[in-house]
């Protein structure tokens, strides 16, 4: 019987008790079915009930769609309206349906998602017969059964395998990217017959930590974790102890929260000035009316007096209808239409990626993928990329390189070459010929033999290295054969069989960074192999062999290899016994075991000698180095999450030029912690002290080149910043440790659990100043930060399709950032940026000549337009040209922006919807609203504008205002316009062309369905009046003049501008 | 979507379905399986015009703007100089003026019209044809509860409008339970002085100086939007079950009983009215005062008067009434604005283009120097 849980009860409230087939120890106290959650996945928002009323609020939390429901409810409610509820109400309608389509179609899709995992059948033992059942319907204590290449339903116990070992492998590489094969053990002393087992759990209630499991006498080489998969192993059994949503992996996948982009968030500020800006207006309006009537006579003079209704009303509900009647004449200051565009430019803006062939990769034939276009414009605006290592900086996909024997280079070449490929590639080669082929045949000896590699079908290790390693010895005539029965067995270069008897395994561990093997040959000498890092190796072999060794050693590590030193020992006798005794009763301690295993495995592994060293290469993606080496110049912070070694990620920064030759590292690491030989505690604050000191407050202030800082943090390390013991300190390490880490060129995080990546991107994404960040990764180790980061992107890698899923947008190589960045991110910001400002610009001089006309008209919300016009304006006589100008506009073109990456910096920090351009938009507008109204005010103060005598009234007045309005407003688009396709001409020309056809036929005929035959032939009358053609053009050049001359001053901004525009011109 | 994830996490080696195709939009899915297709539009590689504006191609816009418009304004200016424009304030706000008494004792119900007549010199003869406006100041024809009260259907001669008018016009929708033809309050309160010119000559004889009543309003106004019910005969009848704007002295039928065809809806006078000003100040054509033939000018300098029959009241609101006198060019009435507004600008223009002139000039030694060391 096994009897896990040794807790008392106060230790009951964070643990859970789990009765293994739900069959109660006898011991215990009587058997109550705990309750625990069920191993359903939800992940949907909706369902089918409550998907209107729920989507519906969601919609209407957003700001301006409650806005505009206000106003039609006004205009539905108040008979009194200035204008009919139709012109405010359909385009609502319209965009909320669309939306609600949209929205319930992906939620469609995720329930679809759900349900596929949710109704995976999975074998479950119960009362000794199997079962199939839906994964579902897993309870906790349940004993399931999974087989080879299955992946586990939930985190399971593991109680018994199909292995003689009782171990079985497992590859969480979609859960932390390690590919590479983990060894977990079954529960000890666990009886054979699971159907008779009696037993309980005691563990602790579930928390996301991958890497943590607190169990008392189990722990995580006992927890087999939803989503990684079986491997090597036939089948297993294993009790179900977190189910469904409180799986660690469900734990570490946070939900995916709706991204929103700085463009969305500053739509939203400048909704709520000009929401101020109409209220004001509104206020000012009313209150003017009311102060205008109270003058005798004007309220109502005997021509035009009040109908009885009005006479009766209150006088304070007379001024609130007011007050909502002058809301609704100006409420075109916000237009609908502008989502509507926004929307419509994201969508099919983002088409212009997919359609991009530039990311199309011959290898799995795909071209880049869209997931959400709500963040096109915020690949502009990134500050800080965080990538993965493995699969995404990398191809992982360890190779030999090179080794040094001796003091001497070999490379490997192909087999054709001398000495089976293998040649000395400086250094005398004839030299010493017997002797080097003695250390060389030595040197693959011990990289046949100092590893942990199984042979099943190819080779197994913890590390792709090792592999590496092996698979290079066997390319140079040394092939492990396998272990069998604590005999290692080689096949030398003469086609013998060599053995080794396997003595002792002196594991690695990433403190002292190194491993050693003791093996015995078949000849009775005791041999010593030993590898690990230059830094660790070096101080324990005669150092007058180090020198000629670590030159390459050196070269090889800065370009981007991961290097190891090889070394050995000849163990007498003697020494041998010695260290067999020592090993042994350290093994067997109770007390202190790893510090005394500590203390042998230093006093063996001293005084041997260097054989050589090794270089493995971990292959870059393809340009990986230029596309970080474009980022960089962009501006952009790029920091490394990975769950990797330290030593792997550091040579992968150096491959791919993200830590330069000169740059200085600050480490901050459990290695650089333990140095002092102090607390923990102590010497991190004294680091973080000492690293802000160095990069912060010694840092020159104008950024000079001298000194580049790389920042190395472990995840170890980073927990105890960021979860310090006290509350003062912890903030106050996280401030250290974020500026410094914003002061570093390059940043890398190692041995990071899936939701520390995320952790750090929120810390950054939350530090001051909110910088936009950008997650790119491949496998599903990199979901969470994905999910948590501004934009997610997804590598369309080997990992699987997990990161693909829940990113924004996926991009096949990890070289299609460039572009996607600099290129696709740049135009798309310009495009949008200048989207919005636009719509604001051309609604604010829309609107503001009605408010004027207010002050001319006893403040009786007369619309100085006609309601054709004011429906018209945004959704057909405007819009298209700037849809078109947001979708094809390349301010700069694409050829220019690769090259030059500092452009990027231009648009940093949302450089075109700060305050500054908003002002100045928000100037141009009331500036040109003033010109149109005052312009034409005074042509009217003699109204007889014909050269029949004959005069014009209130409609001409409007007509011949908003003549000039959408010339001007289109013009002045034009004039930003920088590339001008045959699109542009002929949506501009033809806006303008079709205003003036739709005048006239507007006025030209006698609609039965109107009232009012307001602008029956205003429009043909106006185009006859020569003085009405005259103060057109004098006003729409009068006000594209400020900006004509404000394009030409702005453009020598330096030799910079010049050289760009000299490129861009023959492209 | 975590369960997009997850259930990935079962199918990690078979997967590459039909998850990441339908999670996309249809675009994205549609493309995935082949490569992009190579078209300009879809690489962003239209052929496209780059304009870029510099001190060089604006320049010569501007001395070409300022050269165009300095003569149009001035042109412009000299036009509007050589309007004649003669305005009289008959209103009668002042105990000295003639009009005083009719506006004092105004009364709606009095049936007796008042008349007054306002004496005024010509400085200066009046060459071509003569326009007489009238002009009303604070009068807020504007407003929109005014604005708004007409019915244009019943103006447009429907049948149905005429005996049921639209519900816009109230309070001048029905009077006596009988619908107002025209009804709402344009109508009601349309400008019924009558304005009578005369000439007095060296021997104080008054001349009467023919007044042109049509021609006054839009031509398609006139033969378009405005129709009288059953076209124009026997108005009388038409009419028959209307009943006539609380402030009107006649009915409509009756506003020009001389002329068929400037009666009822398509009396010119009421056409000009109805067509509402834009600014509480405004003026409105009255009469045309043909160019006689010959050289004797329209109107010579002299003494006139101008005898008004005294209908409209607008001391109530502090209005004022206005007769004008005006010739006409291309341009229209008198206004000075416009020409003083093209040679401002031209002269901006010109001066810009001065001052772009010289800095382009130092900008561009500047630079050449900067760039001969390197």
């Amino acid at each position: 019987m096994l009897n896990s849980g040794l807790g008392g009860d106060e230790r009951r409230v964070d643990s859970r008790t789990i009765y293994v087939g739900h069959r109660p120890c006898p011991a215990s106290e009587p058997f109550i079915p705990p309750k625990f959650c069920d191993n359903r996945i939800v992940s949907s928002k909706y369902t089918v009930w409550n998907f209107l009323p729920k989507n519906l609020f969601e919609q209407f939390r957003r700001i301006a769609n409650f806005y505009f429901l206000i106003i039609f409810l006004v205009q539905v409610r108040t008979v009194d309206t200035p204008t009919s509820p139709v012109t405010s109400g359909l385009p609502l309608f319209f965009v909320i349906t669309v939306t609600a389509i949209k929205q319930g179609y992906e939620d469609w899709l995720r329930h679809k998602a759900d349900n596929e995992v949710n109704k995976y059948p999975v074998t479950v033992l119960e009362d000794g017969r199997r079962i199939r059942k839906e994964s579902e319907k897993i309870k906790v204590g349940d004993v399931v059964q999974v087989e080879e290449d299955e992946t586990f339903p939930c985190d399971l116990i593991l109680l018994q395998s199909s292995r003689d070992d009782d171990t079985c492998f497992v590859t969480t590489a979609s859960l932390d990217g390690e590919s590479n094969h983990k060894t977990h053990y079954t529960v000890p002393d666990t009886e054979k017959d699971l159907e008779s087992l009696n037993a309980t759990i005691e563990c602790e209630q579930p928390q996301p930590d991958l890497y943590n499991m607190l169990c008392l006498s189990l722990g995580p080489e006992n927890l087999l974790l939803k989503g990684a998969t079986l491997k090597n192993t036939q089948k297993i059994c294993g009790v179900a102890v977190y189910t469904g949503m409180e799986t660690k992996m469900a734990l570490n996948y946070q939900g995916k929260s709706q991204k929103r982009s700085v463009v969305e968030k500053s739509i939203n500020a400048f909704l709520l000035v000009y929401l101020c800006i109409l209220v004001s207006k509104a206020l000012v309006c009313t209150t003017l009316k009311y102060v205008w009537q109270s003058k005798p006579g004007q309220d109502e003079p005997w021509y035009n007096e009040k109908t009885q209704r009005e006479k009766d009303t209150n006088l304070y509900l007379k001024m609130f209808t007011d007050f909502l009647s002058f809301m609704v004449l100006f409420n075109f200051i916000i237009p609908v239409s502008m989502y509507v565009t926004v929307e419509m430019q994201k969508f099919l803006g983002s088409f212009f990626i997919t359609w991009d062939k530039d990311f199309f990769d011959p290898e799995i034939k795909e071209g880049a993928l869209v997931n959400t276009s709500d963040l096109n414009e915020e690949l502009g605006q990134v500050e800080y990329v965080f990538t993965d290592k493995t699969g995404t900086l990398t191809q992982n996909n360890m190779e030999f390189i090179e080794c040094c024997i001796d003091g001497f280079q070999y490379k490997y070449r192909d087999a054709s070459s001398e000495l089976d490929g293998f040649c000395v590639t400086d250094g005398p080669v004839s030299k010493l010929q017997q002797k080097a082929g003695r250390v060389e045949e030595l040197f693959l000896r011990a990289l046949c033999l100092c590893h942990t590699v199984q042979v099943k079908e190819g080779f197994i290790a913890s590390s792709p290295d090792e592999i590496a390693l092996v698979k290079g010895a066997m390319r140079y005539g040394f092939t492990f054969l396998g272990l069998e029965s604590k005999t290692m067995k080689i096949l030398n270069r003469n086609n013998d069989v060599e053995k080794y008897e396997l003595l002792h395994v002196l594991n690695f561990d990433p403190v002292r960074r190194r491993m050693s093997v003791i093996v015995r040959s078949t000849s009775g000498d005791t041999l010593l192999f030993c590898k690990g890092a230059d830094s660790s190796i070096f101080p324990r072999v005669r150092q007058e062999e180090v020198e000629r060794i670590r030159m390459h050693v050196e070269r090889n590590a800065t370009e981007g290899y991961r290097t190891l030193c090889v070394a050995y020992k000849h163990l007498s006798a003697v020494e041998y016994a010695q260290a067999d005794a020592g090993l042994r009763e350290a093994r067997l301690a109770l007390q202190d075991r790893e510090e005394k295993l500590m203390a042998v495995y230093n006093q063996v592994e001293t005084g041997m000698s260097l054989i050589g060293a090794t270089a493995v290469e971990d292959r870059l993606q393809e340009e990986a180095a230029e596309t970080m080496e474009a980022l960089q110049g962009a501006g952009i912070k790029v920091w490394v999450l990975t769950g990797d070694k330290m030593e792997t990620a550091k040579s992968t920064c150096y491959a791919c030029r993200l830590f330069q030759r000169n740059t200085e590292l600050l480490e901050l690491t459990v290695r650089t912690l333990e140095d002092g030989g102090r607390r923990r505690e102590e010497r991190l604050h004294e680091l973080l002290l000492e690293y802000h000191k160095k990069a912060v407050q010694d840092a020159p202030p104008v950024k000079a080149a001298n000194q580049d800082y790389g920042f190395i943090v472990d995840g170890a390390t980073l927990s105890m910043v960021l979860n310090s013991s006290s509350d003062s300190n912890s903030s106050r390490y996280k401030n250290l440790f974020l500026q410094i880490c914003q002061n570093c060129t390059a940043v890398l995080c190692c041995r990071m659990a899936p939701l520390q990546k995320a952790q750090i991107v929120k810390m950054v994404k939350n530090s001051k100043g909110n910088p936009i960040t950008l997650s790119i990764g491949d496998g599903a180790n990199d979901v969470s930060m994905i999910l948590e980061a501004h934009v997610g992107i997804g590598i369309k890698g080997k990992e699987g399709r997990q990161a693909v899923r829940n990113s924004d947008y996926a991009i096949p190589k990890l070289k299609h950032l460039k572009k996607l960045l600099l290129a696709h991110g740049h135009l798309y910001y310009v495009r949008i940026a200048h989207l919005v400002q636009y719509f604001f610009y051309k609604n604010l001089c829309f609107i503001l000549p009605q408010f004027l006309y207010q002050f001319f008209c006893g403040y009786s919300q007369q619309p100085l337009y006609d309601a054709a016009y004011l429906t018209m304006y945004n959704i057909c006589f405007t819009s298209m040209p700037i849809l078109a100008y947001s979708l094809l506009e390349q301010h700069i073109c694409i050829e220019v922006l690769l090259d030059n990456a500092t452009l990027y910096r231009e648009i940093a920090k949302n450089a075109m919807l700060r305050w500054g351009p908003f002002l100045y938009w928000t100037i141009l507008g009331v500036f040109h609203g003033l010109l149109f109204f005052f312009g034409v005010r005074y042509l009217f103060s003699n109204p007889a504008l014909q050269d029949n005598g004959q005069v014009f009234g209130n409609w001409s007045y409007g007509t011949i205002v908003f003549t000039v309005l959408v010339f001007t407003v289109t013009l002045k688009l034009a004039l930003d316009t920088r590339h001008w396709t045959w699109i542009n001409h002929f949506v501009i020309w033809g806006s303008l062309a079709f205003y003036v056809f739709f005048s006239f036929f507007w006025g030209g005929i006698i609609w039965p369905f109107l009232r009012q035959q307001r602008l029956y032939f205003v429009f043909a009358n106006m185009l006859s009046s020569v003085s009405a053609w005259l103060v057109i053009i004098l006003l729409i050049l009068l006000s594209l003049l400020p900006e004509i001359l404000l394009v030409v001053f702005r453009k020598p901004r330096g030799p910079h501008s010049r050289q760009v525009q000299l490129t861009c011109t023959h492209c | 979507m975590i369960a997009a994830m997850m259930a990935s996490s079962y199918n990690a080696k078979e997967e590459d379905g039909h998850h990441s195709g339908s999670s996309s939009h249809g675009g994205a899915g549609a493309v995935k399986s082949k490569k992009p297709d190579n078209t300009a539009f879809k690489q962003q590689r239209l052929p496209a015009w780059q304009p870029i504006l510099t001190a060089g191609t604006v320049l010569p816009a501007f001395f070409v703007i300022g050269l165009i418009f300095i003569p149009i304004g001035i042109g412009l200016y000299v036009t509007s100089n050589n309007i004649k424009e003669f305005e009289v304030d008959y209103t009668g706000v002042d105990i000295n003026s003639p009009c005083y008494s009719c506006a004092k004792n105004f009364s709606w119900n009095s049936t007796q019209s008042c008349v007054c007549s306002v004496n005024f010199t010509l400085e200066q003869p009046f060459e071509s044809n003569v326009f007489m406006y009238y002009g009303l100041s604070n009068f807020y024809q504007n407003h929109r509860r005014y604005v708004k009260s007409r019915d244009d259907s019943q103006l447009n001669g429907d049948l149905s409008a005429l005996m049921n008018p639209s519900k816009e016009c109230e309070p001048y929708r029905t009077n006596d339970g009988l619908p107002i033809a025209p009804c709402g309050a344009i109508a009601n309160s349309l400008f019924n002085d009558t304005l009578d010119l005369y000439y007095v000559d060296s021997n104080s004889t008054k001349t009467p100086i023919p007044l042109a009543k049509k021609g006054i309003a839009w031509w398609t106004d006139k033969h378009v939007k405005f129709r009288n019910p059953s076209g124009n005969t026997n108005l009388t009848v038409t009419f028959q079950g209307t009943t006539k704007p609380v402030n009107w002295r006649k009915p409509v039928y009756e506003l020009d009983p001389s002329e068929a065809d400037n009666n009822g809806f398509i009396n010119e006078d009421f056409i000009v009215w109805m067509r509402t000003a834009a600014l509480p100040t405004f003026r409105k054509l009255y009469r045309i005062i043909q160019k006689k033939s010959g050289t004797t000018p329209t109107l010579p300098s002299g003494r006139y008067i101008l005898d008004i029959t005294y209908n409209y009241p607008v001391l109530s609101f502090d209005g004022r009434k206005r007769m004008i006198l005006s010739t006409i060019s291309w341009m229209g009435g008198k206004n000075p604005f416009l020409g003083i507004a093209y040679i401002t600008v031209g002269s901006i223009c010109f001066f810009l283009g001065v001052v772009l002139l010289i800095i382009h000039h130092k900008y561009d030694t500047r630079n050449n120097s900067a760039d001969i060391p390197n």
